[in-house]
């Protein structure tokens, strides 16, 4: 196993390098520039921009000094917020977007498990009728209308929740809960599915035939086998819920890393593209390194190895 | 079964944990001495951009600049200058040498207020190291054009310090409205003794040697959070200042802003203030609550005369003719704006009247210069006319644009087709000249018509049309030199003529100011550049 994590770990490296050149040179290639401004620069001034920068050195001298600074994790003063040094941007904003995304990933596999396995459990009843229904509607509506939505109700109409900002619990249930909705109906889908298959299957039988309570077998045998599609989708889930909650984050004003990293790529703000990026990367690298680890611990039929299979 | 628990737990007090990064915190509501305190809740979209007021470029940072420092004059809430550090003001009869005489006036910090600073401030913005993107503020002033080009020393620069509290300034010409420059933020002292000791000063704009000579001190700052001001016991004029707090927050979504506002949380929306979403502006309307006021600033198309069909004066007017402009602000823009007349708004002295250069939407006028136009092209139909309109991407000048496409392509039988890039990249494209008919805006940062006219003065800089004209040149090189008002004016006039007879930019509408407050909040209001001085705002119950 502890190979296996290596292997993987020099794995991330390469795929960190392919993705750090990538981005750099996507940035310069893409026309506009960061210091391009409505009312025109003097000579002087732009070049004294590109000096502080390094903007004005050939193109694989720059290159070399991303990779360094990168490596490092060093990756300088924003040039839309020249106050602002890109690491102090991403340290203060993703623990937000992290509260936000784990609290809608909690919301988002609690409810969804639980809404496929009732709906498995009372198959072709009401219940799996109405819970099919739901799961439709959230997979069907996307986050932004259903953030509308509850902001206008919930929050204007009903004044049960603040309508927009980042001062306490009470202002991350809404955007948490419209970040989650679709992630939880796919859940749901995904746990019914693969519940009534389960609870088809041979072993439940034998099971029941040895006349094990019905809560046992469902929660300690059919469930946890169930759950091995849901653990697969939680690494892009991972990823949709933390890069994609920008539009939330808008919508509800939440000082999360979204919003810089969308807003960085129409400043052209290098610095903070190539900072966003990076550490994106590395956070999502390391989800799909950890749920391929959570595997084993699930379904003891996988195992890591280092080499090759020998099964 | 027992690892998922397990797992849950973890997932569960993962969330525990992070919820501890809540910001925010309890406020009181009163002040020291009991009464009750006054605060304005305000928004703006996103962090200012700057907090040093020789790097700020937009009017959110103005906005904020306005609150926590103060020039040598300041504007009044109709935006006419008024006292401010200086105490005194001596102008020579050449009207080019300025001896300003300083108040005893405190930083922040406790500081006097020297003149040294505003010689440090004016020079520091200047200094081509610094790259101050409004630095060519202070052309105004003798040797500071050469010391930013990099080809003079700060040492020529005409600002002189005779002692602590006299400041002389030299200016290149007489300039009428330096009172109103000097108000400008990029003209706003910065205190020397704290910035030498530290030159990350404004980095740090929650910190301890961010200072201000302002009615506001500025508390706090939470990146795309919020900021918080409160009132400035050191300031010179502080019982006229009402407020004691402003809580400023950061709403990227004018949708947001919006039910924030009708839920009573917010007590003003319009710029810099955040603005009313388009969508609203009807009901406000309905309501009699919408406060709209000119505002110095032209909305228009500018034509690239170097394009082989735009080089065309005829095309050029054709195009300028056919566009409805009361049709356009009645149906998208809504804002009730004022048909565009010329490059000058309505709101500066001598141009409050609509010019008559053209006649706006009249369609025989505009098929007969096409027709004129297209025989010194040499084409036969309308049709063979290809026009690219440019723009930049943003739902508001989509829907403008298509308006506008709409009626060139409908009454002129031309073919016009859009075409949209990000900010960055559409400011290049202009400045490279590669597009044919291009969006542009222009407000003014003080309320004289030079400040429009000198755009077209030369090529190149603001200038993207290729455009020059020898005498409009000359005109605006006597408007520099002349001392009498009238004459002044006169000029400006007659160069706004010249231009407008050439048809390089084809004005579309002037624009306006518009905002809501809630009813306890008075002497709110933007002045002609757009500008809400929170100095003059009160809150009553």
């Amino acid at each position: 196993m502890i190979s296996y994590i290596a292997k993987r770990l020099v794995y991330i490296l390469i795929a960190m390098w392919l993705i750090i050149t990538a981005t750099f040179f996507l940035m310069r290639l893409a026309p506009g520039n960061p210091f391009a401004s409505e009312r025109a620069l003097p000579p002087a001034i732009q070049e004294s921009l590109n000096a502080q920068y390094g903007l004005d050195n050939p193109w694989y001298v720059q290159y070399k000094d991303y990779l360094i600074n990168s490596a490092k994790g060093d990756f300088g003063t924003s040039m839309k917020y020249k106050y602002r040094e890109t690491n102090d941007m991403i340290a203060e904003s993703f623990p937000v977007s992290m509260t936000l995304g784990l609290e809608a990933m909690f919301i988002a596999v609690a409810f969804g498990v639980l809404i496929g396995t009732i709906a498995a459990l009372f198959h072709n009843k009401w219940p799996d009728y109405l819970m099919t229904i739901l799961a439709v509607l959230g997979i069907s509506i996307p986050s932004f209308v259903m953030a509308t939505i509850l902001q206008y109700y919930l929050a204007l109409q009903l004044n049960l929740f603040p309508i927009a900002g980042w001062k306490g619990f009470a202002y991350s249930i809404l955007p948490a809960v419209a970040l989650a909705s679709t992630p939880m109906a796919f859940i749901a889908k995904l746990t019914r599915s693969s519940m009534l298959e389960e609870t088809n299957s041979e072993y439940v039988k034998m099971a029941k035939a040895k006349g094990i309570s019905k809560p046992v077998i469902v929660f300690k045998h059919a469930l946890r086998n169930a759950l091995l599609p849901v653990v697969t989708y939680l690494a892009p889930l991972t990823a949709g819920v933390v890069t994609g909650s920008f539009v939330i984050e808008k919508i509800f004003s939440i000082p999360g890393l979204g919003k810089h990293f969308v807003t960085s790529i129409t400043n052209r703000d290098y610095t903070v593209i190539m900072g966003t990026t990076v550490f994106y990367a590395v956070i999502l690298l390391l989800a799909v390194l950890i749920v391929d680890i959570l595997y084993s611990f699930i379904d003891p039929r996988i195992q890591l190895r280092g080499g090759k299979s020998n099964d | 079964m027992k690892k998922l628990g397990t797992l849950l737990l973890l997932l569960v007090s993962g969330i525990v944990l992070a919820a501890c990064n809540f910001g925010g915190g309890g406020d009181s509501d009163t002040t020291e001495d009991g009464e009750a305190m006054k605060e304005l809740n305000v928004s703006i979209t996103s962090d200012p951009p700057a907090f040093h007021p020789a790097l700020a470029t937009d009017t959110t940072s103005g906005a904020i600049l306005a609150s926590a420092f103060e020039g040598l004059t300041r504007l009044d809430a109709k935006g006419e200058p008024t006292e401010g550090m200086a105490e005194k003001v001596e102008v020579s009869e050449d009207g080019k040498t300025y001896t300003y005489t300083l108040r005893d006036a405190k930083w922040s910090n406790g500081d006097p207020v020297i003149a040294q600073d505003f010689e440090f401030a004016w020079k520091w913005a200047l200094d081509p190291e610094n790259a101050a993107d409004y630095a060519y503020q202070l052309y105004y002033i003798v040797g500071a054009e050469e010391y930013n080009n990099g080809e003079g020393s700060a040492d020529d620069v005409g600002v002189k310090v005779i002692d602590e509290k006299t400041l002389e300034v030299t200016l290149v010409n007489p300039t009428p409205f330096f009172d109103e420059l000097t108000a400008f933020y990029t003209y706003f002292p910065v205190n020397s003794k704290l910035a030498e000791e530290n030159p990350d000063w404004y980095k740090d704009p929650s910190g301890e040697d961010f200072v201000g000579n302002g009615p506001f001190n500025l508390d706090e700052f939470a990146s795309a959070d919020h900021i918080t001001l409160s009132k400035n016991d050191n300031y010179w004029d502080k019982d006229n200042v009402a407020l004691d707090k402003v809580n400023i927050s950061m709403i990227e979504s004018e949708a947001t802003a919006l039910k924030e506002y009708q839920a009573g949380n917010l007590d003003y929306l319009g710029a810099p203030f955040n603005s009313i979403d388009l969508n609203a502006l009807d009901g406000f309307k309905e309501d009699g609550t919408l406060n709209v006021s000119d505002q110095a600033g032209t909305y228009m198309i500018v034509f690239n005369t170097k394009d082989e069909i735009l080089g065309n004066k005829n095309i050029r007017e054709a195009l300028t003719i056919a566009i409805d402009r009361q049709g356009l602000i009645d149906n998208v823009t809504k804002g009730e704006q004022k048909p565009g007349s010329g490059l000058v708004p309505l709101t500066m002295t001598g141009f409050e009247e609509p010019a008559d250069y053209f006649k706006s939407n009249d369609i025989e006028a505009a098929k007969a210069a096409l027709e004129k136009g297209l025989t010194e092209l040499g084409l036969d139909s309308p049709a063979d006319l290809k026009i690219k309109l440019s723009y930049n991407t943003s739902e508001a000048h989509a829907a403008i644009m298509q308006f506008v496409q709409q009626g060139w392509s409908k009454n002129l039988g031309i073919d016009v087709s859009l075409d949209n890039s990000e900010w960055q990249v559409y400011l290049e494209q202009l400045d490279a000249g590669e597009y044919q008919a291009g969006r542009y805006g222009w407000v003014g940062d003080f309320n004289d018509p030079i400040n429009f006219l000198e755009i077209y003065k030369r090529d190149g800089g603001n200038n993207q049309t290729g455009w020059t004209n020898e005498e409009y040149t000359n005109l605006l090189n006597q408007v520099a030199t002349e001392t009498d008002e009238a004459a002044r004016t006169q000029y400006m006039k007659d160069a706004e003529e010249i231009l407008m007879s050439e048809f390089p930019i084809s004005p579309i509408y002037f624009y306006t100011n518009l905002s809501v407050k809630q009813d306890s909040v008075k002497n709110m209001e933007a002045d002609p550049m757009g500008n809400v001085q929170l100095k003059y705002v009160d809150v009553e119950e």
